[in-house]
């Protein structure tokens, strides 16, 4: 797979006569309809790329060639191409899709319509719409577990995780939590998840065995109104050491340490940060700032930013390239 | 395949439902019912009659809220109906609200005027609770206050502080004010002025609108007379509550200045501008349903099915005893898509809420503006705080 990508980016190099690639960010202006690629070493937009309208959700298939595009106005997901960075084809999304998760298998997206209180489920090879499942109201959070097993949905307005069976696609658990539940994040042993909630303030850990509650996190910032304090998303590292936080308006993202849920520290960023992603090597994590329109770079390493990034209008998720 | 899907949902709400009964977490079957009774008092005739409001402002709120509420009941097992009555007369409000009390119904949204409503507060009693979604009259909030009644609506004091609040942040302190000539009027007047001390402005004029010509045919000939002043004026504030004149201010004004207050740009509950914060899904969800934009009414009926909706969830129990004690706790928290959690406040019943500024087709900002500040939340610079108020009703 992997010398497959390599000859398809060779080929682009070639025909477009990019420079050498350096590991790329790609990240979603809601507002903008563009995606904007930022490359990591030298921390510039070398890109713009425009998409369907109000693109939020994105994330990259397994084999890192795609990127799939929630083009919520345009109720359908577009595939970009990453070595001719053009659209080559759609899926059917169901309507108003905001955010989605891809299933191990590569196959899979667990796509939430926030429109329709419905989470779509769509072969990504043969387009078929595998299943429908009726959630709460605002469908916005997906994820799904690393292991394959679950895929969890928030329900903005009800409040909960739906926790649906990748093997027969029905909820096997609904969890209340706190208002308007945003994001949920699985441990990458698939035995913790982490969920956000941006009204209630707090982070929700789950233990995935029992299905139950085993922690929540509350945060409190010096000198910003507790109101502001909004939870969304949330990123992991893999060594288990810690767990980043986007805290909205507050415009801080929290850090925490992901074996004692202490939080270590707050981290100053853009207005509005929304979505995180770590870089290949852990070193430094992207944020996207919805309201001042930048993406915050953090060292993660010396805990510090060192870097924004101005991209489009209302830049809304962020994903970085790991093999480029 | 969506039709297949569909087809089946009975059969996967029946398994659910199964999961529900056989973990033994949540009891199944919780009917809850609310009664909605609006009553809207004749207008008289007005100028600006160019847009009429929707008749059924309120009401298609409060439907909006009922379907969210089933959306998410359906895996608790709590299902939620309406009961509504849209009245044509003080005496037909009374009549249905005698009729829900009698079939056990507890829980109710108003839309009526403000006179009305205590008179229903009153015939229902203690053992209710009730939601303001219509009366913006601040008296209800300051000396007029009942314990079973909540204000999910803005008072016209939280309304006119939003405005006072922008205009003093953008130094626009010299005011014009053009009042009407109803009692509405005169209290959005009122709460004007008296926002207009609590946040440094000046008025260097106030105007009474007296004439009776049609302005349609008129108002570029007589208002740039009117609004002429001794001083100079930085904008000029409307009080027009049921859009008689108001309308026609903007652009006729001898100086060129902008018109605020309850025309021009507007402080409102809600408006169909309203977008971040996730409100676009709310917008879409409401024109859905009512093929329609939302209304500050419809908000605030929303607001008041929600907040039932939230304390069922939580207590699973439609007790309006626990459910009114459940809202004051800190435990609930209203997601109205405001960038803020909403909390009611314990001494009046009022829902805290930031109030945004609009113009007919744009977001101007919204109040609180930043560098208000307040001990308790920022939201409670907007209306009458605690020691303003003589209501102790928590």
């Amino acid at each position: 797979m992997k010398t497959l990508f390599n000859t398809t980016a060779l080929a682009a190099m070639i025909g477009l006569s990019a420079p050498a690639a350096a590991s790329l960010a790609y990240v979603s202006n809601e507002k903008d309809n563009s995606i904007s690629v930022i490359d990591t070493e030298t921390l510039a937009v070398v890109e713009t790329i425009e998409v369907g309208q109000r693109p939020r959700g994105i994330l990259l298939s397994k084999d890192y060639s795609k990127l799939y595009i929630c083009a919520s106005d345009d109720d359908t997901v577009q595939i970009l191409d990453l070595a001719s960075r053009r659209i080559i084809d759609t899926l059917p999304s169901g309507e108003d899709p905001e955010q989605f998760s891809l299933h191990p298998n590569n196959r899979h997206l667990y796509i939430a319509n926030e429109d329709d209180a419905i989470v779509t489920v769509v072969d990504v090879d043969t387009k078929d719409v595998l299943a429908q499942i009726d959630v709460g109201v605002e469908p916005e959070g997906m994820a799904v577990s690393p292991d394959g097993r679950w895929a969890v949905n928030t329900s903005e307005t009800s409040s909960m995780l739906h926790w649906i069976d990748t093997t027969d696609f029905q909820i096997k658990k609904n969890l209340v939590v706190g208002q308007r539940p945003r994001h949920v994040e699985f441990s990458d042993d698939s035995k913790i998840a982490w969920a956000s909630a941006e009204i209630g303030g707090t982070v929700h850990i789950i233990d995935v065995d029992s299905l139950e509650e085993i922690k929540q996190l509350t945060f409190s910032i010096r000198g910003v109104n507790q109101d502001k304090v909004q939870p969304v998303g949330i990123e992991l590292t893999s060594d288990g050491k810690y767990a980043f936080v986007a805290l909205g308006p507050a415009n801080h993202v929290a850090v925490v340490d992901a074996q004692t849920y202490e939080v270590l520290d707050y981290l100053l960023v853009g207005s509005r940060v929304w979505q995180l992603d770590l870089n290949k090597d852990e070193s430094q994590l992207y944020t996207t700032n919805g309201v001042s329109g930048d993406v915050s770079v953090i060292d993660v390493e010396e805990l510090k930013v060192i870097k924004s990034i101005k991209v489009g209008r209302y830049p809304w998720g962020v994903v970085i390239d790991p093999t480029s | 395949m969506r039709t297949t899907i569909r087809l089946l949902l009975p059969i996967l709400l029946a398994i659910m439902l199964g999961l529900f009964l056989s973990s033994g977490a949540q009891a199944a079957g919780l009917a809850v019912q609310i009664g909605y009774i609006q009553w809207s008092p004749d207008q008289g005739p007005v100028l600006s009659n160019v847009i009429p409001e929707p008749a059924d402002a309120g009401l298609r709120g409060a439907e909006l809220a009922i379907d969210d509420n089933n959306t998410t009941g359906r895996f608790l097992g709590q299902t939620f109906s309406l009961d509504s009555v849209i009245a044509e007369s003080e005496e037909q409000a009374l009549a249905a609200l005698e009729r829900q009390l009698a079939a056990g119904i507890e829980l109710f949204v108003l839309r009526v005027p403000a006179t009305t409503l205590t008179a229903l507060a009153d015939k229902a009693g203690p053992g209710v609770l009730l939601f303001n979604a219509g009366a913006r009259d601040d008296a209800l909030r300051t000396g007029d206050c009942r314990p079973q009644l909540l204000h999910t609506i803005p008072s016209y004091a939280m309304l006119t502080d939003a405005l006072a609040q922008w205009l003093n942040q953008r130094r626009w302190q010299d005011l014009l004010m053009i009042t009407g000539p109803t009692e509405a009027d005169q209290q959005w007047a009122d709460a004007f002025r008296r926002a207009s001390q609590r946040f440094g402005l000046n008025l260097v004029a106030v105007k009474p609108w007296t004439f009776d010509a049609d302005l349609r045919r008129t108002a570029a000939r007589e208002l740039p007379l009117f609004t002429q002043t001794d001083d100079e004026y930085d904008a000029v504030v409307v009080a027009d509550v049921r859009g008689d004149f108001g309308e026609f201010v903007p652009f006729n004004t001898w100086l060129p200045r902008p018109v605020v207050g309850t025309q021009g740009m507007t402080p409102e509950a809600w408006h169909r501008v309203v977008e971040s914060w996730g409100a676009a899904q709310l917008q879409n969800r409401f024109r859905e349903l009512a093929q329609r934009d939302m209304t500050s009414e419809d908000y605030a009926a929303w607001a008041a099915v929600r907040s039932v909706g939230t304390a069922v969830t939580r207590l699973n129990s439609a007790d309006a005893a626990q459910v009114r004690d459940f809202l004051f706790s800190d435990n609930f928290q209203l997601a109205a898509f405001k960038g803020r959690k909403l909390s009611y406040r314990p001494w009046n019943g009022q829902l805290r809420q930031p109030i945004p500024l609009v113009h007919p087709r744009g977001l101007v900002a919204q109040a609180p503006v930043e560098g208000f500040l307040h001990p308790r939340t920022d939201m409670d610079t907007l209306g009458f705080d605690q020691p303003e108020s003589q209501c102790r009703i928590h």
